[in-house]
């Protein structure tokens, strides 16, 4: 795929196209709908301004009260690294970082993360140079279908910093809360202990 | 989702005022801890809350503090500070262990001991909007259903399981809930928080609508005391126990001078083995009694259709939990 038209970006497109054809009609006489810009907030929902930082960066946005974190990422601040697998708690698709910490995103109503720190995805490499961990998981083959990839490694960025050198087992546990239906565990487990300092191959 | 509003309140009395205020307008509010449950059951559309309280803001109700009767854990204290707290590790291991077995690191990080001992059953017909006794309706479909996951005892006319980890835990350490309310502030023992079906289908302890659970206190730790919790899962991560046992032995050398055991995943309340307890106070811990006690545990067990693999599985795990605590 050429790196200038991502899946999202072609699969964007072709539904603009679609949309605007649609409601332009064979006379074309109407306007096109815009379906990139931020949805507009529901009428009657209550909605408060919030303060967030957001890979390092300080944002404001006008959130619905029951928008979740994992939806406001994704449609309104248009991070999509972050994934909705089951949206209910159960798979770890959603994991970021609030605070430095592991959650789900989508079991955090966006209007509590008011004046925390989220990491997501898309904060990890800098510079244009991938974090360790995520050439780790590309030279372990980590990730297959990819969809609980960013999930994984929000989970094992967390468990890194907090234990540079963790045992197989500790990885394990610290990435029990994030489900790979390709059941690629044990690359994932790997990739994670590769870029640990773990260097003691008899505690693997 | 449905359109809500949502308030964190910065003290336990303005929790109160807005819990008791929604009320009066004929509001259906909630109140929220870490929040996992509480979404889960919007989403699924089994509560439509107007307002949702989130208590986790409340510094007073987040902690873990020392007085000379025992531990007091605010009901906001998140299962992940629970699991890495010292004390409860060294003195408190059920609780600890009990703490450290829910669920997966990101609803530990997020969730609350109150919530943890508040949430709704995980029954898959409650969960699937049954209008069975959970969710308005005047039956329990799992009796002649799908039961493999349901109660063994104290079951009817709902046979629901607590879901709760860390309630057998407290039942063992005979935990003192501190409940507030608008008209004040009352002390539960934890065996009487949670209530049976007979009590009410619907509800699974004793709290109203408009009330709190702001803190738990575990006395202090006797002189040989051990304790542990066994957790049993249909796999080895990430669900709840088809059958777990919090134990807590006061030994004196070999002697056996005080026992609490409960079970959790068996009945619809953490569910105290006391004949068992009886049997063992007072007696030298060896193979002979332990085999006894095994047997002994599930007296008493009314099986439905498919879940009568839970009454070895009860036997086997007190067993493993008095030989482990012997050692």
């Amino acid at each position: 795929m050429s790196p200038t038209i991502s899946r999202r970006r072609f699969l964007e497109g072709t539904g603009a196209a679609v949309v605007a054809t649609t409601i332009a009609g064979p006379s074309g006489a109407q306007g096109t709908a815009d379906i990139t810009g931020t949805p507009p907030h529901a009428p009657g929902a209550r909605t408060t301004r919030i303060s967030l930082t957001v890979n390092g960066t300080a944002r404001q946005i006008e959130v619905e009260h029951r928008w979740t974190l994992a939806e406001t990422l994704r449609d309104h601040l248009h991070l999509t690294g972050t994934k909705i697998g089951c949206d209910r708690g159960e798979c770890g698709a959603c994991t970021v970082l609030v605070d430095d910490t592991p959650m789900y995103a989508c079991s955090q109503l966006a209007i509590w993360m008011d004046g925390r720190h989220i990491t997501t995805v898309e904060g990890l490499s800098a510079n244009g140079q991938l974090d360790p961990l995520q050439q780790a998981f590309i030279d372990h083959d980590a990730p297959q279908c990819g969809f609980c990839t960013s999930g994984q490694l929000m989970s094992a960025k967390a468990l890194l910093a907090a234990n540079p050198a963790p045992t197989i087992d500790e990885v394990r546990a610290a990435m029990t809360g994030n489900v790979c239906r390709c059941s690629n565990y044990a690359h994932y487990t790997e990739a994670v202990l590769a870029a640990s300092r773990q260097t003691d191959r008899r505690r693997v | 989702m449905k359109a809500f509003t949502s308030v964190s309140p910065r003290s336990l009395p303005d929790a109160v005022t807005a819990l008791s205020r929604a009320r009066q307008q004929g509001q259906h509010a909630i109140i929220v801890g870490g929040g996992s449950d509480a979404l889960a059951l919007i989403k699924e559309r089994l509560i439509a809350p107007d307002l949702v309280v989130r208590l986790t803001g409340i510094r007073q109700l987040d902690g873990i503090a020392r007085d000379s009767n025992g531990l007091t854990i605010g009901g906001e204290t998140t299962l992940a500070a629970m699991a890495r707290h010292d004390e409860l590790r060294r003195a408190y291991g059920v609780l600890a262990q009990a703490a450290e077995s829910v669920a997966t690191p990101q609803i530990r990080n997020a969730g609350t001991l109150a919530g943890n001992l508040a949430q709704r059953p995980w029954c898959w017909y409650y969960r699937n909007g049954f209008t069975c006794f959970k969710n308005g309706g005047n039956t329990c479909y799992s009796a002649a259903g799908e039961n493999q996951f349901n109660a063994i005892f104290g079951g009817g006319p709902s046979f629901i399981v607590h879901p709760s980890d860390t309630a057998p835990a407290l039942v063992a350490l005979d935990a003192t809930f501190r409940i507030v309310g608008p008209k004040g502030e009352r002390t539960v023992p934890a065996a009487q928080f949670f209530t049976l079906p007979t009590v009410n289908p619907a509800r699974e302890n004793a709290l109203e609508d408009d009330e709190v659970l702001t803190s738990i206190h575990v006395p202090a730790a006797k002189a040989g005391m051990r304790s542990l919790y066994h957790k049993v899962m249909d796999r080895e991560a990430w669900t709840h126990a088809i059958v777990s046992a919090a134990a807590v032995l006061r030994m004196d050398g070999n002697v056996c001078r005080d026992a609490r055991i409960v079970l959790g995943g068996v009945a619809p309340i953490p569910w105290r083995l006391t004949e068992v307890e009886k049997l063992l106070v007072g007696q030298t811990m060896n193979d002979a009694l332990i085999d006894r006690a095994a047997a002994a545990s599930t007296t008493g067990a009314r099986p439905l259709r498919n879940n009568a693999y839970k009454v070895p599985l009860v036997q086997a795990v007190v067993g493993r939990a008095l030989t482990d605590l012997r050692a």
